[in-house]
């Protein structure tokens, strides 16, 4: 299709900010004008289309203008200048339950709240037994929404939001609601309203999700657009400009008692160079620097990968391998050997550690010290984490081998 | 055909609102919906003490119905005061007070200020009909008139809404609007013959007149003034309508509604300049 949902064209949106803000008509008089207030450009020339039945993307670090550019085509904030255009009807996931009034029963809130979302009142008696269905709380619809537990109220919300059926889709960040079942749950309506050839906008941090889900991100920095593009090229090198910028003292959450402590952690390819870029099927070792103020009896070394969503995908330590040396004083290193390294592409993080032989007393961890990226390579597998390295072949087919046996049996009795 | 799905679009999330506001005004109170009525009742029982025994204001007989009892001529001005006052002080808060569905969501804004004044009309409708069943059980007939108060109703609600619509922006700009417009309500409150007839004004300025005010030889146009007040206009008319039981004058009925297509066209006009930032002015 080449239909366009969304268009926006030369967006910019100038906020104020208020040097002495007051409020009061006292202070308005006596300046002679409202307040002094310098300007603030959240969104600077802002075009791009997005194109019916897509998912587009927005990326970019906090502060960067995504949510604003989001609101603006929710029509919450209007532009200074430019013009947003939309092909359809059009539904912000934006804080769900926003519209709930605590004292209402559930019941009265679905319809209140899905009349302000633009839902008839026939269309929301057509729906309301799936709203509270899909929200989970059927037990609960007449009982005030204040008692309500804060998963039950987005749950609730997010139900209603959903259901208003839009053409487009604006979501900021909430498909992170609720328990993991309520989150498949939501998954699942996602992807059913995306067959059904609707328009999503999302704005999100969640790099994996955005990965899989759109068609196309836009990469906004300080409220202008950098670039716009599929999200395979754009993504990484949105997350190798992060991390350049946290290369330099290495960033992760760093703990331990500090009787031995982590020098450095490299990660070295095959010619044993050290590389932020490997092929899955690639050789490649992970070297531990430590250094020890004093005697460590039977310490143990840990490593530990993680996927940039925080999936815990591998972990060893040499109390487990058996590798536990009597004790180390001053400097040193420890390799871990990968020779092949069985991680299908994406970006991983990598935690280290040196603890006591009980593993409960911690000298030094660190974690997320070193990320790398992982190519495609061999073998090349089509999706998930990890590859397994299997084969296909053997093809049966159960039916048709009876029905050849049967015919060659046949042909035979005739030939004799 | 668009324009009519949105008009019945933004009507059904208007009664939602709407029922909203009346749902949760009096929600977990014992008496519930009777507090609309508690309320008004209190008020006439403070203001007969005060302005009926104490004070001994004096009222003509109403004509032709020939009732004579200060508190129903009282609540005859007062109801329509009353809601007059919530919905453009409720009306001027709304905004303010849904800042959070307005910075979330996008939906018509009036139609926050328009549920506000609305729901005071449910109270409103409420409390007439008892004055009705009260002023019946007096004596009096007031029935006749039903469908032209309803009207005044109506002009009166328009009144209102421009007034709380305007009032609502002002607000999300200048906070103290609200502080300010309660002063106001209060002078508007006495300006206004609710509880004293209008015959005392005239009697204030011939006083005046009396120990010699002039200006430019002129008497003081005191009557003249203070009739300007829409207000005064509406009450006259909703009290010959209920109390004395005869036609409100031409000349008043016309004023309320001029008062009341100006005020609802400057106040709309007002709200739609300055609605378009205030999702980010909250």
């Amino acid at each position: 299709m080449t239909d366009i949902a969304v268009v926006v064209d030369d967006v910019s949106k100038r906020f104020r900010l208020y040097r002495q803000r007051n409020q009061s008509l006292k202070a308005a008089l006596m300046r002679g004008g409202r307040a002094q207030y310098d300007e603030f450009w959240a969104l600077r020339n802002v075009s791009f289309e997005v194109p019916v039945g897509s998912t587009f993307g927005l990326m970019g670090v906090n502060g960067s203008g995504k949510s604003t550019l989001l609101k603006c085509i929710a029509q919450i904030l209007r532009p200074d200048t430019g013009k947003i255009s939309y092909n359809g009807k059009i539904s912000a996931l934006l804080e769900l339950g926003s519209g709930f009034h605590p004292e209402l029963s559930g019941r009265e809130n679905v319809y209140l709240n899905g009349s302000i979302l633009g839902l008839s009142k026939r269309e929301l008696e057509a729906r309301f037994d799936e709203i509270v269905d899909f929200a989970g709380v059927e037990q609960f619809i007449d009982q005030p929404v204040k008692n309500y537990s804060s998963g039950m109220y987005v749950r609730l919300g997010f139900s209603v939001a959903i259901n208003v059926d839009p053409d487009i889709l604006l979501i900021d960040e909430v498909l992170a609601v609720g328990d993991a079942a309520f989150q498949d749950k939501c998954m699942e309506k996602f992807a059913e309203f995306r067959r059904a050839g609707k328009t999503v906008v999302v704005v999100s941090h969640a790099m994996g999700t955005m990965r899989t889900l759109c068609d196309e991100v836009a990469w906004l920095d300080g409220g202008k657009i950098v670039e716009i593009g599929r999200p395979e090229e754009l993504i990484d090198r949105y997350i190798d400009e992060g991390h350049t910028q946290r290369d330099g003292d290495v960033g992760g959450a760093r703990w331990g008692s500090g009787e031995a402590v982590l020098t450095n952690v490299s990660f070295t390819d095959a010619d044993n160079v050290s590389t932020t870029k490997v092929r899955t099927g690639d050789t490649a070792t992970i070297r531990i620097g430590y250094r020890a103020d004093q005697r460590i009896d039977k310490p143990v070394f840990g490593l530990a990968i993680e996927t940039l969503e925080g999936v815990y995908v591998w972990a060893s330590n040499t109390r487990d391998a058996d590798y536990v040396p009597d004790h180390i004083e001053g400097s040193g290193w420890i390799e871990f050997r990968i020779p092949r390294l069985m991680l299908l592409p994406g970006t991983f993080d990598i935690s280290a550690s040196i603890v006591d032989y009980s593993t409960i007393h911690v000298y030094d961890f660190h974690r997320h010290c070193y990320r790398f990226d992982v190519d495609h390579g061999t073998p090349r597998e089509s999706g998930g984490v990890v590859s397994l390295g299997g084969s296909w072949g053997n093809l049966t087919n159960e039916q048709t081998t009876k029905q050849s046996s049967a015919h060659s049996n046949d042909t035979t009795g005739s030939s004799t | 055909m668009t324009a009519l799905t949105q008009l019945r679009e933004s009507r059904e999330l208007l009664v939602n609102l709407t029922m909203r506001e009346v749902r949760g005004k009096y929600k977990r109170t014992a008496l519930g919906q009777l507090w609309s009525l508690i309320n008004p009742l209190a008020m006439m029982l403070i203001f007969t003490a005060v302005f009926g025994l104490v004070l001994k204001i004096k009222i003509d007989p109403g004509s032709p119905s020939g009732l004579n009892i200060f508190a129903l001529w009282l609540v005859c001005a007062l109801l329509p005061w009353n809601f007059m006052n919530s919905a453009v002080s409720g009306g001027m808060g709304s905004l303010v007070g849904n800042a959070n569905l307005i910075k979330k969501v996008y939906f018509p804004r009036d139609a926050l200020v328009a549920s506000t004044v609305l729901s005071c009309d449910v109270t409103f409708l409420v409390e007439l009909a008892v004055l009705f069943a009260a002023v019946l059980v007096f004596g009096a007939m007031p029935l006749p008139w039903l469908p032209l108060v309803l009207v005044f109703v109506v002009l009166l609600t328009m009144f209102a809404l421009g007034l709380g619509l305007a009032l609502s922006v002002t607000n999300v700009y200048f906070r103290d609007t609200q502080h300010f417009v309660g002063i106001a309500m209060q002078l508007w409150f006495y300006a206004t013959p609710i509880v004293y007839p209008i015959s005392y004004v005239a009697q204030a300025a011939q006083k005046l007149h009396d120990k010699g005010w002039r200006i430019f030889g002129h008497p003081l146009p005191v009557e003249f003034v203070y009739r300007l007040n829409p207000m005064e206009r509406f009450t006259q008319s909703f009290r010959n309508m209920i109390y004395d039981n005869r036609w409100p004058a031409l000349g008043d009925s016309l004023y309320c509604a001029g008062a009341a297509v100006i005020s609802l066209g400057l106040g709309y006009w007002i709200f739609t300049k300055f609605a378009a930032r205030i999702a980010e002015e909250l």
